[in-house]
């Protein structure tokens, strides 16, 4: 078994009109044990840029941190908040720091732009970019959310439908994958508001 | 070097509190050519003097304003060699920000990390200060910028400046011709003029040097501007930018006839 699939995850994030939407399983688990089932992989970096963190939960939470640090000091030196694409750079660099021992996590990023542009991206665990205009996914239900997204997305959804469509590719996946569920996790996020949502699934 | 008892900073205070290595430092700066910069309203011009110590150096070999970044320019006063230590570590600067994020490093990071390196150096031992100051000029996210950098690592953001030789006349002349709107064309008249004031001898294009940088966010320094000016007798510029240059240049042949 791949280290990769050692805690269980999915992870999705959508493109909307002017906004966008992140979504997460919440289960950690240790293989087939479930430990917690309030996980939290979503973290928010600044009011319109978020990152989740598949893969190894112990090395997510420590790339987090680590980008935590380079954010913060970011913010004191240039006065600004770090654009979406600045970002990504900046994680594909620290990822591939670490090429020849790798942290076992798969980042997607999802963030809004100056403009209230959309921008979505997902890396492999060394940094290697992958851009999309519709949807990405990672973790390990990332091949039934591929199905799932391709099937129900459509491009420049509102908010709300968006919400909807996300959600539902979200649960859909993780009953198809038994290392990640447990409901879901959802952030909304607009020009103007952030919605976060907790979805309720099939809790077993 | 720091490790030999030696090695101390030779940087210290004076009784009075002064640091009298950075005072010479600026000794040398103001010893230096003049050089001056002036913040238009939607470009930067800087502007230097480059008077050769014999009518036998080819002056095509000499450069005084340099690139650091596609969009950001700089000119020092004071001692070339050491300017060239600043221009490297800069340049290298701006390349691992890029690097990092992907993205022109900002003039004011740029500003700030040759600034440290210059306070670095008043307080390291066994080296000395700087003999330079450099005017940092850059178009970005923020607009056109012009920065001084002293010996000291102190760093100032200013509408129009000048430095070295004459600096009080030329600062002076530049209050009283210095407007919030200037226009492109307006600022390399007035960089030009206030580099006549204080000549010694004949200005002329071979004699002075002058860097540009607009909207386009492309610094163009002289020996730039005489590529485009001789390229546009062949082919027609449609550039608008490069058509504002050969303006430009066009002004300075216009001064070298006047001369003559």
């Amino acid at each position: 078994m791949s280290i990769f699939e050692y805690n269980g995850s999915a992870l999705v994030a959508m493109v909307g009109k002017n906004c966008f939407a992140i979504a997460a399983d919440r289960r950690l688990g240790v293989q087939l044990q479930t430990i917690a089932t309030d996980f939290q992989r979503i973290y928010k970096m600044h009011d319109r840029l978020f990152i989740g963190l598949s893969g190894l939960a112990t090395d997510a939470q420590t790339l987090y941190q680590r980008l935590v640090f380079r954010h913060k000091l970011y913010q004191l030196r240039e006065e600004r908040d770090m654009k979406p694409e600045t970002f990504a750079n900046l994680v594909s660099a620290i990822l591939y720091e670490k090429r020849f021992g790798p942290y076992f996590c798969q980042p997607v990023i999802a963030g809004l732009s100056d403009e209230d542009k959309p921008f979505i991206c997902t890396m492999d665990s060394i940094g290697a970019k992958e851009l999309a205009k519709d949807f990405v996914v990672a973790g390990t239900a990332s091949e039934s959310l591929y199905g799932a997204c391709e099937a129900m997305y459509k491009p420049d959804l509102e908010p709300e439908e968006l919400f909807e469509t996300i959600s539902q590719a979200l649960l859909a996946s993780v009953d198809r994958d038994c290392l990640s569920g447990w409901g879901g996790h959802v952030y909304l996020v607009t020009p103007t508001e952030i919605k976060e949502r907790i979805l309720k699934g099939r809790m077993d | 070097m720091g490790d030999s008892q030696y090695s101390f900073s030779l940087t210290t205070f004076s009784p009075s509190g002064k640091l009298v290595q950075i005072e010479h430092a600026l000794t040398a700066v103001g010893s230096g050519q003049t050089s001056l910069g002036i913040k238009a309203a939607n470009a930067v011009v800087i502007a230097t003097e480059k008077k050769l110590p014999s009518i036998l150096v080819d002056e095509t070999s000499v450069q005084k304003i340099q690139l650091l970044t596609p969009n950001i320019g700089v000119v020092y006063s004071g001692m070339g060699p050491d300017s060239r230590v600043l221009v490297r570590k800069s340049r290298k600067q701006a390349e691992q920000y890029h690097r990092l994020y992907k993205e022109p490093i900002p003039v004011t990071q740029l500003v700030r990390e040759t600034a440290a390196v210059m306070q670095e150096f008043t307080q390291s031992g066994g080296v000395r200060p700087f003999g330079v100051s450099l005017l940092i000029a850059g178009f970005d996210d923020n607009g056109p910028q012009l920065y001084q950098v002293d010996p000291s690592g102190s760093y100032f953001s200013w509408k129009a400046s000048a430095m070295g030789k004459n600096v009080s006349n030329a600062k002076t002349f530049l209050e009283k011709r210095y407007t919030e709107d200037l226009e492109l064309d307006d600022a390399v008249h007035t960089a030009i003029l206030t580099l006549k004031e204080g000549f010694e001898g004949q200005i002329s294009g071979k004699n002075i040097e002058i860097g540009v940088i607009g909207t386009d966010r492309k610094f163009r320094s002289q020996t730039g501007l005489r590529l485009v000016s001789n390229g546009a007798s062949k082919q027609k510029v449609t550039d608008k930018w490069e058509q504002k240059i050969c303006m430009v240049w066009k002004l300075d042949m216009l001064l070298k006839c006047h001369v003559k």
